[in-house]
Formats: C-alpha cells, sequence, structure tokens
C-alpha cells in the first residue's frame, strides 16, 4: 500500500469513529433526525464564517458551523414551543431554510471557491492526502486527518469527564436535573459536539453521509450489545470497519468513497439486524417459535384452571373444544395437548384433559407474572 | 412605451445586480416564452401537489419521512437511467417512486423487528439509500452517454431543464394523486384524525395509510428534477405548515398549501431563471419556508404576534378590572363609593405592581374614572356601576362598620365579618 | 343464562403483545340493556380488553360475539368512545365535523356527508348538550367538551352496543354528571353500555354490572353480586382497604 492509500483508510476510520460518539448519543435519546438537521445547517455557518475570515481552513468556519449548529437546534425547539407546529414539522421546516440559505450564498458568491456543492454532497476522500497539515514547519499528516484526529480525542475526552452526567441525563432525565445536572446544559453541549464533528467530517464525507456515520454505527452496536461502554466501543469499531471496509469497495469500482464507506455501513448494519445473536431477525423468528409453543401450553392450562369446579368443566376440558373455544387449528391443538401432556402439565381421563399439580402451579405463576 | 411601463413595473435588486423587469414583459414571457412557461407550470404543478399532499403528511407526523423518501429515491434515479440508458422521465420517476417506497418499507421493518425508534429507522434510511445513490452517480459519470444526462441536477434540481413533456407527466400523475386524495377525502380525514376509531367502523386502515403514503412518495417525485432530492421535503412540509396557520379547517388547509406551494414555486423558478448557475430548488425552498415562517409569525388567530398582542389586551384589561375594583372596595369601606384614594395604595393593593397610574389615565379616558387633585383618584358614577359588576362578593347590605379595616375583605375574608 | 340474548359474549380470549401476555383466557358475557363497569388496575388490561372486541389488537386465541355472530359482521351495533387522549385535538377540524365521522361507517365509500348527516350530528351533539359548540374548532374545547364530542360521535352511529374507553377521565363534574345521565338514558334505551371505569367510589352508583380484571377475570356480574371486598382484594392486591372501611363497599 502506497501512503495515501494508507492516510485515505486511516482518515476514513478516524471520521467514522469520531462521528460514532456523539452519534451514540444521538440514537439513545432518540434525536437521530437532528444529526439531519445539524449536517445540513453547519453549511450555513461555514459559509458565513467565510464570508468574514476569506479563506477556507480557518478555525473560525467551525466555530461559525457550532454557532449555527446550537440555532438550529434552539430554532427547532422554539418553533416547538409555540405549539404551533409539531416537532417534526420543526425540523422539516428549519433545517432546509438555512441550508437553502446557504446553497444560494455560495452559488452567488462564493462560486469560484471551493465549496462547491459537489464537495458538500459528496465529499472528496480521494484528494484528502494532498491537503498537508503543516504547523511550525513540520508536516503532521493530512489536514482532515490531523483535524478529525483532535475532534475524536475531544469528543473522547468530554465524553469521558461528563459519562456520569451524560448516561443520567439520556436514561433519566427527571432525575438527572433532580441531581442538579441541567439537562438543557448537556442537551446542549451534546448538540454543540455533534455541530463541530458535522463540519470536521463534512470535508471527508460530504454532509448528508455524515448522517450515516453518526447514526448506522450505532444503531448497529445497539442490535448487539445493551450496555453503555461496550455500545460506545462498538460504534467505534462498526464505524471504522465500514471506513476502512468502504475504502476498499470504492477502489474496487472505482467509485465515491464517501459513498461506498456508507454502503458497507448499511451492510454491516443488515448483517446485525438479521443475525444478531440475542436480538437479530433469525433468533427473534427461532425464539418466537419456541414462545409459541411454550405460551399455548400455559394457555390450555390457564384455561383449565379457569373452569376447574365449574360446572362446565366437563364440556370445557375436552380436546375438541378447544379447537372452537380457542380457535386453534386442530393439529395445532392436538400438539399442544401432546407437549403439555409430555411436560405433566396435564393428564388425559377419557377424553377430558385434567390439570395435574405442576400445571396448577404453572398456571398461577404464568397469571401473577 | 416601455419606459412608461416601467412606471408600474418591478424594480428589484438581486445579489448586488438590479434587475428591472417591468410587469408586462414578465407576463409575456410567461405566456409565450417556452423556457419560462414550461418552469413556471411545472414549478406550479410541483407546489400544488406537494402542498395538497404534504398537508395530510403533515398532520400525520411524517414530516420526516418525506425527507427520507426525497434522500432515498436518488439511486432510484441512477438506477432507471443506467437501465434504461436514457433521461426520460418516466422512467427516471419510476425508479425513484420504487426507491422511496423501498425506502418506507425498511423503515416499518427496522422499527417493527428492532428496539430502534423511528428516527433512528429514518436517519439509517435516507443516509444509506443516499450513500448508494452516490455511489451510483459517480459510477455512472464514468460512462460516455452519461455526462450529457445531468443526473446530478438531481441533488438540488433545475427547474430550467424541465420540458414540456415532463411537465405534462408531472401534471398527469399529481391529477391523478389529487383525484384519489378527492374521492377518499372523508377516509383520508379520519384515519389521519383517529386511526383506531376508524378501523372500529370498518374501514381499512392499513390500506388507506399505504395510499396515503404512496401519494407522499408521490409528491416528493414528483418535484425532484425541479426541486432536487436534498430539498423537496420542505415543499411537502412548509405550505403546508403555513396553510395550517390560516385555518382550521382540513379542506381550506389543503387549498390554501397548494396555493402557497404553487406561488413558491411559479416564483423561485422565475428568480433562479434570472441567475445563471443558480439551482431552482433553495430558491424555491427559501420562499416558501419564508411563507411558512411569516405564517407562523403573522397569521390572524393562531400567529405568535396576534397571540402575543390578545394576551397584551388581556392583561391591559385584568389591569384595568383591578383597579375599577379596588377603587370599589375602598370607597365602599368608606362608605361612599366615589370617595378618591392615592395612587400608592392602589399600587399596594395591586402587588406593586408597575402601570397603575397608566392604567388610571386610561380608564380617566374611558369616563370611568376621575383625577381629584393630590395624587389621589376615584371612580365616576358610570365607573361605580362597571365596577360594582366586578365585585360580586361585596353588596350594600354586608357593608362593615366604619372601624373595620380593608383587612376583613382582602387577609381574612374566611372569618366572620360582622361583629 | 341463554347465550343468544347476550349483547357481548367473550370467550377464552387471550391477548398477547409481542410475547408478554395481556389478558389470559378471558370469559365475559354481557347481557343486554345494562350499563356495566371494567375495573381493575393499571396494566391490568382494560384498554385491552375493549380493542380486542373491536379488532383493533388481534386476539392469541379466543373468541367475541357481538348479539351473537362475530365482530365484523355485526360493526354497525357497535359503537366505540376510544380515550380522549388518544388524537391530536389540533386536527383542523370542528365540533360537528368529527361527530359526523360517526357516521362514515353507514355512508359508504365515495359519499360526502350531507344534510341528513348533519341532522343527525346536531341531534347527538343535544343529546350531550353541545348543540352551541358544533362550528367550534376541537382545539378550543375544554376536556370535559372533548369527551362529550367523542361520544356524540358514538352517539350518531347509532348502535345497540358502546364501548368507552375511560369516559370520565379528567372531566369537569358537570360533565361527569351529564355523561352519567346519558349513560342512564341509553340503558333506558335498552342499549348495553360498557365501560372502562377507574373510580371504584362511583361503580356501585353509575353502574349496575362490573367486571373486575386483572390479566384475568377475577369476577363479572351484578355489582351487588360480584362487587365485593374479597374480589376487589383479588383484583387489586391488598390496596383497597380504605374502601372497606369507608363501608362503601
Amino acid at each position: 500500500m502506497s501512503q495515501p492509500q494508507i492516510e485515505i483508510q486511516l482518515i476514513a476510520a478516524v471520521v467514522a469513529a469520531a462521528c460514532a460518539l456523539p452519534g451514540t448519543f444521538l440514537v439513545l435519546r432518540h434525536m437521530a433526525m437532528m444529526s439531519d438537521a445539524i449536517s445540513h445547517t453547519v453549511l450555513l455557518g461555514i459559509v458565513l464564517a467565510f464570508f468574514v475570515v476569506g479563506e477556507l481552513g480557518h478555525p473560525l468556519l467551525m466555530l461559525g458551523a457550532a454557532v449555527v449548529g446550537l440555532l438550529t437546534v434552539s430554532l427547532v425547539e422554539l418553533l416547538n414551543k409555540t405549539r404551533l407546529v409539531k416537532e417534526d414539522a420543526a425540523i422539516g421546516l428549519v433545517f432546509p431554510a438555512l441550508f437553502s440559505l446557504a446553497i444560494i450564498l455560495i452559488s452567488v458568491y462564493a462560486r469560484n471557491v471551493h465549496l462547491d456543492q459537489h464537495t458538500v454532497f459528496q465529499g472528496d476522500l480521494a484528494f484528502a492526502p494532498f491537503e498537508r497539515a503543516i504547523v511550525m514547519g513540520i508536516d503532521w499528516g493530512p489536514r482532515t486527518f490531523v483535524v478529525m484526529s483532535v475532534i475524536l480525542l475531544l469528543n473522547l475526552l468530554l465524553i469521558v469527564l461528563f459519562y456520569k452526567e451524560l448516561k443520567l441525563a439520556t436514561f433519566d432525565t427527571g432525575l438527572a436535573a433532580a441531581l442538579g445536572f441541567s439537562p438543557a446544559l448537556i442537551h446542549y453541549g451534546l448538540m454543540g459536539m455533534v455541530s463541530v464533528t458535522a463540519v470536521g467530517a463534512f470535508d471527508a464525507v460530504g454532509s448528508i453521509l455524515v448522517i450515516a456515520l453518526m447514526i448506522v454505527p450505532p444503531a448497529t452496536a445497539y442490535l448487539l450489545t445493551n450496555r453503555l461502554p461496550y455500545l460506545l466501543a462498538l460504534s467505534v469499531l462498526v464505524g471504522a470497519v465500514g471506513g476502512v471496509s468502504g475504502y476498499w469497495v470504492a477502489r474496487a469500482l472505482d467509485t465515491n468513497i464517501g459513498g461506498a464507506m456508507v454502503m458497507m455501513l448499511g451492510v454491516l448494519f443488515g448483517l446485525a439486524f438479521l443475525f444478531s445473536p440475542q436480538r437479530g431477525l433469525v433468533a427473534r423468528a427461532r425464539q418466537q417459535q419456541q414462545q409459541k409453543w411454550r405460551f399455548a401450553e400455559t394457555m390450555l392450562t390457564i384455561h383449565l384452571l379457569n373452569h376447574e369446579g365449574q360446572p362446565e368443566y366437563a364440556e370445557e376440558c375436552r380436546v375438541d373444544h378447544l379447537i372452537y373455544h380457542l380457535r386453534w387449528p386442530p393439529e395445532f391443538a392436538t400438539k399442544v395437548v401432546q407437549r403439555a401432556v409430555r411436560n405433566a402439565l396435564v393428564v388425559r381421563q377419557n377424553g377430558h384433559l385434567l390439570l395435574t399439580d405442576a400445571g396448577r402451579v404453572w398456571a398461577n405463576t404464568a397469571v401473577i407474572n | 412605451m416601455r419606459d412608461r411601463i416601467m412606471d408600474y413595473g418591478l424594480r428589484f435588486t438581486v445579489y448586488g445586480q438590479q434587475y428591472i423587469m417591468d410587469l408586462a414583459t414578465l407576463l409575456h414571457d410567461l405566456l409565450f416564452d417556452y423556457t419560462l412557461r414550461t418552469v413556471a407550470l411545472g414549478t406550479a404543478v410541483i407546489g400544488i401537489v406537494s402542498g395538497a399532499l404534504g398537508t395530510f403528511a403533515v398532520l400525520r407526523k411524517q414530516s420526516l419521512l418525506g425527507d427520507a423518501i426525497s434522500h432515498a429515491a436518488l439511486p432510484g434515479v441512477v438506477i432507471a437511467f443506467l437501465l434504461t440508458r436514457s433521461r426520460a422521465p418516466l422512467g427516471l420517476l419510476i425508479g425513484a417512486l420504487i426507491a422511496g417506497w423501498l425506502a418506507t418499507i425498511v423503515i416499518l421493518v427496522i422499527i417493527r423487528y428492532s428496539h430502534l425508534k423511528e428516527d433512528t429507522a429514518l436517519g439509517i434510511a435516507l443516509s444509506v439509500f443516499f450513500g448508494v445513490g452516490i455511489v451510483l452517480l459517480t459510477f455512472t459519470q464514468r460512462l460516455a452517454d452519461a455526462r450529457q444526462a445531468g443526473l446530478d441536477r438531481f441533488l438540488f434540481g433545475q427547474a430550467a431543464a424541465l420540458l414540456q413533456s415532463d411537465v405534462i407527466l408531472m401534471a398527469v400523475v399529481g391529477a391523478l394523486a389529487l383525484t384519489t386524495l378527492g374521492l377518499f377525502w372523508k377516509e383520508f380525514k379520519l384515519i389521519s384524525f383517529d386511526p383506531d376509531y376508524a378501523a372500529s367502523l370498518g374501514l381499512p386502515v392499513r390500506a388507506l395509510e399505504v395510499a396515503l403514503t404512496t401519494q407522499l412518495v408521490i409528491a416528493v417525485v414528483i418535484g425532484l428534477q425541479a426541486v432536487g432530492v436534498i430539498l423537496m421535503s420542505a415543499m411537502v412540509v412548509a405550505p403546508a405548515a403555513a396553510a395550517r396557520q390560516w385555518t382550521n379547517r382540513l379542506w381550506v388547509m389543503a387549498l390554501t398549501a397548494a396555493f402557497f406551494g404553487a406561488i413558491s414555486g411559479v416564483t423561485g423558478a422565475i428568480v433562479s431563471s434570472t441567475r445563471p448557475g443558480l439551482s431552482t430548488g433553495p430558491v424555491i425552498v427559501l420562499i416558501i419556508s419564508l411563507i411558512a415562517f411569516g405564517s407562523i409569525l403573522f397569521a390572524p388567530n393562531r400567529g405568535l404576534v396576534w397571540g402575543w398582542v390578545r394576551h397584551q389586551r388581556n392583561r391591559r384589561q385584568l389591569r384595568a378590572d383591578a383597579v375599577l375594583h379596588d377603587l370599589y372596595v375602598l370607597g365602599w369601606q368608606h362608605g361612599n363609593p366615589q370617595h378618591p384614594h392615592a395612587v400608592e395604595v392602589l399600587r399596594a393593593m395591586n402587588a406593586n405592581q408597575g402601570g397603575v397610574e397608566h392604567t388610571l389615565k386610561v380608564l380617566a379616558r374611558q369616563g370611568l374614572t376621575e383625577y381629584s387633585g393630590n395624587g389621589e383618584w376615584a371612580l365616576t358614577a358610570v365607573g361605580v356601576q362597571t365596577a360594582r359588576l366586578l365585585a360580586p362578593e361585596i353588596n350594600d347590605e354586608s357593608r362593615p362598620t366604619d372601624n373595620e379595616s380593608a383587612l376583613a375583605v382582602y387577609g381574612a375574608s374566611n372569618e366572620p365579618t360582622s361583629n | 343464562m341463554q347465550t343468544q340474548t347476550n349483547a357481548l359474549t367473550i370467550t377464552d380470549l387471550t391477548v398477547a403483545y409481542k410475547d408478554k401476555p395481556v389478558l389470559w383466557d378471558i370469559d365475559l358475557e354481557a347481557p343486554a340493556g345494562i350499563l356495566m363497569a371494567i375495573v381493575g388496575p393499571n396494566g391490568a388490561g382494560k384498554t385491552t380488553l375493549i380493542k380486542a372486541v373491536l379488532g383493533l389488537v388481534k386476539a392469541a386465541a379466543g373468541q367475541v360475539q357481538i348479539y351473537g355472530r362475530a365482530y365484523h359482521e355485526q360493526r354497525k351495533l357497535v359503537g366505540y368512545v376510544p380515550q380522549r387522549g388518544s388524537v391530536d385535538w389540533d386536527f383542523p377540524t370542528d365540533v360537528q365535523d368529527v361527530v359526523m365521522m360517526g357516521q362514515y361507517g353507514q355512508l359508504g365509500w365515495l359519499k360526502r356527508p350531507g344534510k341528513a348527516e348533519k341532522a343527525m350530528a346536531q341531534d347527538a351533539l343535544e343529546k350531550v348538550g353541545m348543540a352551541a359548540f358544533s362550528q367550534r374548532q376541537i382545539s378550543q374545547l375544554s376536556g370535559g367538551q372533548q369527551q362529550r364530542v367523542f361520544l356524540a360521535r358514538a352517539l350518531a352511529q347509532n348502535a345497540q352496543i358502546y364501548l368507552m374507553d375511560e369516559p370520565f377521565q379528567g372531566v369537569d363534574a358537570t360533565t361527569e354528571k351529564a355523561i352519567v345521565a346519558l349513560l342512564q338514558t341509553l340503558r333506558a334505551a335498552g342499549k348495553t353500555v360498557i365501560v372502562v371505569h377507574h373510580d371504584l367510589q362511583t361503580v356501585p352508583e353509575y353502574f349496575d354490572w362490573v367486571t373486575l380484571l386483572n390479566v384475568r377475570r377475577i369476577a363479572s356480574g351484578p355489582v351487588s353480586e360480584v362487587f365485593t371486598e374479597e374480589n376487589l382484594r383479588l383484583t387489586y392486591g391488598g390496596r383497597v382497604a380504605f374502601l372497606a372501611t369507608n363501608g362503601n363497599v
């Protein structure tokens, strides 16, 4: 592998990892679509800041982006508070407006600048290694790599420092407020993190694909684990794997690297969705199959228990009655009875079904739970 | 001749350049200039269809689904092009429709079969479909005949590239969707308001929901060419959100949304045509967003400004009532309803809120109070009549004896007042 | 009791959400012309029971009959009053329009509500004391008024059996009285009314039948027979002592 190749993969992995960290909290807090809004509107911040400083790559651009990102969030909340529009519509109103403004400003005033719509949407990772970060005469590596590494470390640092607060504010807003953490402060801090990360990643993959990097890895990880530390680590891992494999797919197909990264993330998500050991579609189907029988047996015992000692019992405890009243297909009813007999929950007596003691306990336990 | 018409014309500055466009020329071009006429008609169709159909999307809280569908349409467009090797709009439209629908199904499947929530499902579908679209787009652009296809105008839209045949196709598809909307209007209304109840009446709620979602996909897809995948969702959300502020009736809301959509479509197309290289999508969306925010601020009854004015008026009324009430109570304690009292006393009784003096002056203008010198104010005869109604807890029979203080009424009204 | 005369017969109904059972093997018979309360603690499956009767949630087993036949054949006989909080009251429509929705089932496809439907809606509004509000935008209604509009909508269905989900939830005293009066009128007209109810104290006063539910059916029958301290304890656990000491039971 040549040096640029290695560097591109490094950048891809770092960008994906940096996005996955705040993304995890977005997914947990049911605010994934906020990343959609922010990743669009940060462009306005970049454009406005560019008009002020006159050059791309200036740190102020990131500040501008972060400010507009937060502005987006507060505008959405403000609109929400008026209760004149619903929350989804509020997001759907704010970001296209700010984003259109940015695009118009670019196409009118900054056509010749390297801010054109293509980069904004697709990013251009292939050329990233040729823009170097040279500080104090030393080449620190590709600019995007350096910037994203700093953002990754910053995200990591913030999450470690405020781990307890973030966790509490995510899972129990009320308690967080009661303990004196301001949920609003944590909320805006997180949104600031999302904004800054979005701007940094924007160069590499373009703004819409940033959404994928923020949402898909945590969603994938969430299908595999429930515990926050694992979730964070796994998100980063999934992001990095998607990033690097995306690079090779892009090379093979001779296509856009960012797009290929996202495609690979989609594949990883699909795999987890189908085959996650506990929550995958396949595992669920198997569990459901088992539960179906268990459930039917329980239903049978409870049915018998309900009618025990009642005058209609002789009627209710016949197998053909089950077919009629519980609406079970005949083969199904026969099978359930067989299983229940095998498990010693019921016994057969001249064509009638009687609960065993074990069956009675079984039914009572099921009802209490 | 021209000079004289100019006086009635529009003079506006766009992006530092001054354009002078007189109404006659504009009208002439709209009617006879092929490009402008086509563009205006096309964007009007888009506005009408997405406005009307978007009404239901917004009411059913599916605004962001529109966003996901429009982004997700990109791979559909590119694949359709790859398959047909032509930019024939029908093919691209069908491609976009299929992709949009697929994305919707993906979203539903994720929500149904995992513990992930709607927002995450939307984000995944939107971004992954778009990523695949970008991969295909880059791939396609390397093909020799694809360069002229101009598929990337689907990102931001280029209304100027609309052909008459495109507009006819859009109009036909849109008309079909709108006709369906009209035919099943009451059913759509009911499932949007109360789906459980609709099901209890025996309506096929699932099928109707599929129909409404298909209409949303159609609304989005129709506009892709002129507005672009990135911003088309705004054409679904903004007209409806704006229209909601002006009316409390569903059909008026749908019509108003269609009207707003059409207005912004046509204006946006005209404005963007004045400047080469300016995509139509952002201009149209900026205009409809301004209409939406304007409506939220200024629409009568619901608008924020209106609400603020009403609130102020209420407060003023309450303050005036309080002052009248206090003057009456004080006067009643003195045995003379028109007994004058100092401003300070009234202020103290109003928990030291400001504006007592101003309120007294306003009341004086209405002939309810009058200044009796020495910083003291009293009720007029008319004022007493009005104030009596505001103090129902007091009637003349229960007037306290002289040595009782105002506390008897205010602080200790629970205790027996007669000695 | 003859099954044919029952307005509602539920046999061995089991409902599960995903793999968690919400209702286990419910049997229930409601003779025509009664006012029945369904009571039970939170999460007892009261709303689910009503929704299962209406076919809004799928039953894992068992069946429901309305006047001896399956629900989907008898739809026109059933009026439904969902929980007030289940809809968006900011929906752009007015009171009359909501009430007319009650007739959409009878009206059929492609037909628009006309004069006859408007008159019926007005009539239904009259019965709930909301005649003056027919043109009012629904977001401008108080909680009690919203509830009455929902009742009027069900009345407009002109059904034989009414299923109501928490109609007394969060309404003012006037509305509560009005609803009780309405329930009694309905019973007098031979209708059957089944109400998910929260307030144990008012059960004997408002209703003549009661079903005690907690995932299983604990008891069901005339209030005088089944609304006993023991049954309540079985339904609620130990949490109903206050009722017994108040002597209301």
